[in-house]
C-alpha cells in the first residue's frame, strides 16, 4: 500500500530573525514528535529525540540558467537518504520534515527541488513555508535586502518575532509592510518561539478572495495586487499566458496564487513561486456564492492594469474561433 | 513544474488538464501569439511541438514550459505577454 507523502515545512527568515529559537521551541512541544529536521548549521538545535541532520548547501545549476530553478542537490540527497533509511528501519519513523534554511537562502530552489526531483516529489510534499521576520529590524531588512522581501513573499505563514522587545510602532509598521508584500499569508506574533505547532503546520488555506490589498508606495517595491475576473477562465489559455509571463517576467513575479473559475463545479486552486508552479488542485466546491476568479500576484515592477489586460486578451483570443 | 526546466518533468502543470482537445486549442492560441513574432508552431504526434521562424530555423520542445525560451531564440527578441502590440493583436482577433 502506498503511504501518504511526508509533509515538508520550510522554515525561512533573514539572519537573526529567530528561526532557530522558533524551531527549538517547536521541537520541544509534545505535538512535534517524530519530526525529522534538516538544518545548515546544527548550532543550538540539540534535541536528542528528533532526527536532526545537517547539510552543506550545495546547488546544481541546470542548463536553463534560470536562477530560481536550481536543484538543491544537498536537500535532494538528504531527503532521498531519509526515506531509504526509514524503509530499511535504520532510523525511526518520522511523520514530518522541517527544513531550516540559512538566513540568506533563496527559498525558490528548495521549492523547485521538492516539486521536481523525481524521487523526492514521489515521497514528500510541501506542507508550507513559514517565514520569521524580526520586529526590531524587519522593516529595514525588507527595504534593503531583496532576499528578505522574497522570503516574506513566498510565505504561507508569517511569524513576527521579538515583539516583546520592539516598540509597538515598529511592530505595527512591520505588520503593515508585510500585509502589503504578502496579504495571502496569515500573520502571527510569536515571542521566544512560544506557539502551538498546529498554528504553523497544515491547516486551511486563506481564501484569496477575502483579502484586502493596500496599494504599493512604488511599483518597483514588492507589492500584491489582485485580478478579479467575471468571465470564466479558459485553463488552456491561462497556462499559455502564465508560462509566457513567467518566462518574460519571472524574476519579478514572486508569487501567483488564486482560485480560478474554469467552468467546473468547483474552482481550480493555483499556487506558484516564481517559475515553480504547483500542479493545480481541483476543489470540489466554492467556499461561498461568489464564483468569480481571483488571482493574487506578488510582484515588483509590473502593474495590475497591464497584467489584467494581458490575461483578458489571451482568454478572449482562446475563446474566439477561427 | 518550472517553465524553463519543464523537460525534466513528466507532466508540465499547464498541460495536465483537458487531453487532446485542450492540446489542439493550445496549438491554435500559441500560433496566434507566436504569429505576432513571425513564428509558427506544429504539434508533432501529440507528444512534442515544433516551433519555426521564417528563416528556416526550428526547434523541438517538450511542452509549453520549454517553448518560450526556444521561441525567443528563434524570434531574436524577447516575447512578453505584456507587450502592448501583442495585446492589440489578440484583442483585434477576439473582436473578429
Amino acid at each position: 500500500m502506498q503511504r501518504d507523502k511526508h509533509p515538508v515545512t520550510l522554515l525561512t527568515g533573514f539572519l537573526g530573525s529567530g528561526k532557530t529559537t522558533l524551531l527549538a521551541e517547536l521541537l520541544a512541544h509534545p505535538g512535534m514528535g517524530e519530526t525529522a529536521v534538516i538544518v545548515n548549521e546544527l548550532g543550538e538545535i540539540g534535541i536528542d529525540h528528533h532526527l536532526v541532520r545537517q547539510v552543506d548547501e550545495r546547488t546544481i545549476v541546470l542548463d536553463s540558467g534560470c536562477v530560481c530553478c536550481v536543484m538543491r542537490g544537498d536537500l535532494a540527497d538528504e531527503l532521498r537518504d531519509l526515506f531509504s533509511r526509514r524503509i530499511r528501519y535504520e532510523i525511526p519513523d518520522f511523520r514530518r520534515v522541517v527544513i531550516e534554511t540559512t538566513g540568506i537562502a533563496d527559498p525558490a530552489p528548495i521549492l523547485f527541488t521538492l516539486l521536481s526531483e523525481p524521487v523526492v516529489k514521489h515521497h514528500f510534499e510541501l506542507d508550507g513555508v513559514v517565514t520569521t521576520v524580526d520586529a526590531l529590524n524587519g522593516v529595514d531588512q525588507l527595504l534593503r535586502q531583496p532576499e528578505s522581501a522574497k522570503q516574506a513573499a513566498v510565505a504561507d505563514r508569517l511569524v513576527v518575532t521579538k515583539t516583546d522587545i520592539a516598540d509597538s510602532a515598529s511592530v505595527t509598521a512591520l505588520e503593515s509592510r508585510l500585509a502589503q508584500i504578502n496579504p495571502t499569508a496569515p500573520m502571527f506574533r510569536v515571542v521566544q518561539g512560544k506557539v502551538e505547532p498546529e498554528t504553523l503546520f497544515g491547516g486551511s488555506e486563506r481564501d484569496v478572495r477575502d483579502l484586502e490589498l493596500s496599494p504599493p508606495g512604488h511599483i518597483d517595491d514588492v507589492h500584491a495586487f489582485s485580478l478579479i475576473l467575471d468571465e470564466e477562465i479558459d485553463w488552456t489559455a491561462f497556462g499559455v499566458w502564465l508560462t509566457m509571463l513567467l518566462q518574460a517576467r519571472g524574476e519579478h513575479i514572486l508569487r501567483v496564487k488564486g482560485l480560478l473559475n474554469v467552468g467546473e463545479e468547483g474552482p481550480l486552486l493555483l499556487n506558484g513561486v516564481q517559475h515553480v508552479v504547483h500542479p493545480p488542485v481541483h476543489l470540489e466546491k466554492w467556499p461561498d456564492e461568489d464564483q468569480r476568479s481571483r488571482i493574487v500576484i506578488i510582484a515588483r515592477g509590473a502593474g495590475r492594469d497591464e497584467v489584467e489586460r494581458s490575461l483578458a486578451a489571451f482568454n478572449r483570443a482562446a475563446k474566439a474561433r477561427g | 513544474m518550472c517553465v524553463l526546466c519543464g523537460a525534466l518533468l513528466s507532466d508540465h502543470w499547464a498541460e495536465t488538464e483537458g487531453g487532446r482537445r485542450a492540446r489542439a486549442d493550445r496549438v491554435r492560441l500559441l500560433n496566434r501569439v507566436l504569429g505576432h513574432y513571425g513564428l509558427s508552431l506544429d504539434d508533432w504526434a501529440g507528444s512534442v511541438y515544433t516551433v519555426r521562424n521564417g528563416k528556416g530555423g526550428s526547434a523541438v520542445v517538450q511542452d509549453v514550459g520549454t517553448l518560450w525560451q526556444a521561441a525567443e531564440g528563434l524570434a531574436g527578441r524577447p516575447l512578453d505577454p505584456l507587450d502592448p502590440g501583442l495585446m492589440d493583436t489578440l484583442e483585434a482577433h477576439a473582436e473578429g
